[in-house]
């Protein structure tokens, strides 16, 4: 009997092992998995490889910078002179815009003519730059094939401007995406923490213990809540609230986004913070008042600093939360990839991007890549996040024994 | 007229009677000893004069208490102002996690106090008042919770000076300290005596008998005997006195 006992612990802590062996290779996996899908963005030029960018073989230009192609073909750059070579205005030929005209069969069914159209345009045109399918590079090119320079990482983090599809290069900047987070996350934050240490004071200190009981299953209640239904809720109320109240054309806006997420993060910041008021020690509570501090002065000189590590523990865990928040977020931002300019103007985060975007990209292009690179910034910027929640932690502990 | 004075006094925690029917006076510059074994109500009588049980929101408390002639339970009662004129010293020391500076300097901050000189001022005198002055001049930033625990004694007994209560209150400040530290306690209630009513509570009789002037014994929330120090080690009138007294139970 003992012995089938035994037996079966030493199973049962196998076992229990195994599973966290499991749990723990698999966690490693998806991390290698994440970073080396990523790295495929920074290893390739930002152009798919099908397609050909080309300049007449006159033009002395060195190789541009994709922001610089994407400017051209934007004409926002107009003249040679503003990539360093002679003054010339640009001239522009997309092999797209012929498609628009003629019916695809037709320019894609005599590839040989195509040929020898596209090369006796490079050769008569010193200005031109333009762009075709590599499938119809001419056998002798006349023209001047470009090198588009890789995407480093520095570019990623610090390029102001994301558009996936841009023709012929997509530009992947992640700065607005990362200022988006940020923004959206940080002031959420700072509508959260007042007013979650606000309720947090309130049980601790004010509210009696029938009141507690139902305040607190409600606040657990407020955890429960999908983020969807958050999100349904701020498209419905909050966003409407936000374009009457400051006149806008549309209430999709970083606040929007700021108050769903200062909602959602609630429960996190007033659980946390409530606890670490709690645990001031009553000595400390008494030797106050016993020198004639009034509540208030207790709860402001002697209980918030007290508790202050777990205070920032439940911003920092809140942040956490509303750092990697999705799809509400998603519904009431505004959605828009731009460098955010005030806090009534719509951003996109990082994860409302990878879930916008996911769909419309193909599965072993760029674009998938730049969203696997977005998951690596938003993956180390949690992780820097609960690292200083760790960092928090302890302490905070080895205080309450004293 | 007596310093500290309570008549007739009940005191119940929900349906527990912790003090009954209590009235005992106390005189100005007097240490007043409160003794009798554990769960007797030493503490909670004690605390009655800085309203700290009001802390308890079960507490429910009849007859009356006077600090220097007025009721202190009476509806327009300033608590506050109360507490800055009777301190008290806790049984464990409970210095806050400042620096040594900022813990002697608390109660005259929450006080509005704001004059920096003041403030240094009070806070060196108190310091000496509870000789921890010596130990610590050298560097008053020092976190409070790195002194040793009788240092910590010394510094909540400064913290409550600082503020220049008349009465101190002190629940068995001694029990948790070394033997050397407690007698620089009692050193030092002996000369507080000259300028503060103090009433300490202990457990340590010869503590009692050489710091206290007068004794009052309690035993099961009630005041058996209350005399002068001298009689009630000697000739008590209660044989419940006289075996606590001498050790025989408690
Ligand atoms: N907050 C409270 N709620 C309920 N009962 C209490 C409370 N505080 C004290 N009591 C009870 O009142 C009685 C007196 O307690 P008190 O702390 O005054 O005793 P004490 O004489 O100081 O004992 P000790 O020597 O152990 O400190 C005890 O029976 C105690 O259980
Ligand atoms: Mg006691």
């Amino acid at each position: 009997m003992k012995k089938l006992f035994n037996i079966s612990n030493t199973l049962i802590t196998l076992l229990i092992k195994l599973c966290g062996l499991i749990s723990g290779i698999s966690v490693l996996l998806i991390i290698i998995f994440l970073f080396s899908e990523a790295s495929g963005l920074f290893n390739k030029p930002s152009i798919d490889q099908e397609t050909v960018i080309a300049i007449s073989k006159k033009n002395t230009i060195n190789d541009p910078e994709a922001i610089q192609i994407k400017q051209i073909f934007n004409r926002e750059i107009r003249n040679w002179s503003a990539l360093g070579g002679k003054p010339d205005s640009i001239l522009l030929f997309r092999l797209d815009d012929l498609i628009l005209y003629y019916p695809a069969d037709a320019v894609t069914e005599v590839p040989d003519t195509m040929r020898a159209r596209i090369n006796r345009l490079f050769a008569q045109h010193d200005n031109l730059i333009g762009y075709f399918p590599a499938s119809l590079m001419p056998h002798e090119f006349s023209g001047r094939v470009l090198r588009i320079p890789n995407l480093n990482v520095m570019d990623f983090i610090r390029g102001r401007e994301w558009i996936p599809d841009a023709r012929p290069v997509n530009i992947y900047g992640a700065l607005p995406l990362i200022t988006g987070t940020l923004w959206v996350s940080l002031l959420a934050i700072l509508i959260a923490l007042p007013l979650g240490l606000a309720v947090a004071i309130y049980m601790v200190e004010i509210a009696g213990r029938n009141i507690n009981r139902i305040l607190r299953p409600a606040i657990t209640l407020l955890s429960g809540i999908p983020s969807i239904v958050y999100g349904f809720f701020g498209l419905v109320v909050i966003v409407p609230f936000i374009q009457d109240q400051f006149g806008l054309p549309a209430g999709e806006s970083a606040l929007a986004g700021a108050i769903l997420l200062a909602i959602m993060a609630l429960p996190t910041i007033i659980s946390i913070s409530e606890q670490a008021i709690r645990n001031t020690p009553q000595s400390m509570k008494e030797a106050s008042y016993a020198l004639g501090a009034s509540k208030w002065q207790t709860i402001h000189k002697v209980m918030i600093p007290f508790a202050s590590r777990g205070i920032i523990a439940s911003a920092l865990l809140g942040l956490a939360r509303a750092i990697g928040e999705t799809m509400a977020v998603l519904m009431v931002t505004g959605n828009a990839a731009v460098m955010p300019s005030g806090f009534l103007e719509p951003v996109r985060t990082i994860p409302a991007a990878i879930a916008a975007e996911m769909g419309e990209s193909t599965q072993d292009g760029l674009h998938v890549k730049a969203l696997f690179a977005l998951g690596c910034i938003l993956f180390v910027i949690t992780l820097l996040i609960n690292l200083s929640v760790e960092y928090m932690q302890p302490r905070t502990k080895k205080r309450m024994m004293l | 007229m007596s310093k500290l004075e309570a008549r007739d006094v009940n005191l119940f925690f929900g349906a527990h009677q912790a003090l009954k029917n209590i009235s005992l006076q106390m005189e100005k510059h007097t240490v007043t000893a409160l003794i009798g074994p554990s769960g007797c109500g030493k503490s909670t009588f004690l605390r009655l004069f800085n309203r700290m049980n009001d802390l308890h929101n079960d507490m429910r408390l009849s007859g009356t208490i006077l600090v220097d002639n007025k009721n202190i339970y009476q509806r327009s009662a300033d608590v506050d102002a109360l507490r800055k004129k009777v301190g008290m010293v806790f049984q464990k020391p409970n210095p806050f996690p400042k620096s040594i500076f900022e813990n002697v300097a608390y109660g005259l901050r929450i006080n509005g106090v704001r004059n920096k000189n003041y403030i240094e001022e009070r806070v060196t005198r108190s310091l000496q008042q509870a000789s921890l002055w010596d130990d610590v001049k050298d560097n008053l930033n020092r976190p409070a919770l790195q002194l040793s625990y009788g240092q910590q004694q010394r510094l909540c007994i400064a913290r409550a000076l600082a503020v220049e209560p008349s009465v101190l209150l002190m629940d068995e400040p001694t029990s948790a300290l070394d033997p050397a530290s407690a007698s620089t306690i009692e050193e030092l209630i002996y000369e507080l005596k000259i300028k503060y009513t103090i009433v300490v509570v202990t457990h340590n009789m010869q503590q009692a008998a050489r710091v206290s002037d007068r004794t009052a014994f309690f035993y099961l929330g009630e005041l058996v005997e209350y005399d002068e120090t001298k009689i009630i080690f000697t000739h008590p009138t209660h044989q419940r006195t006289q075996n606590y007294v001498t050790g025989r139970f408690g």
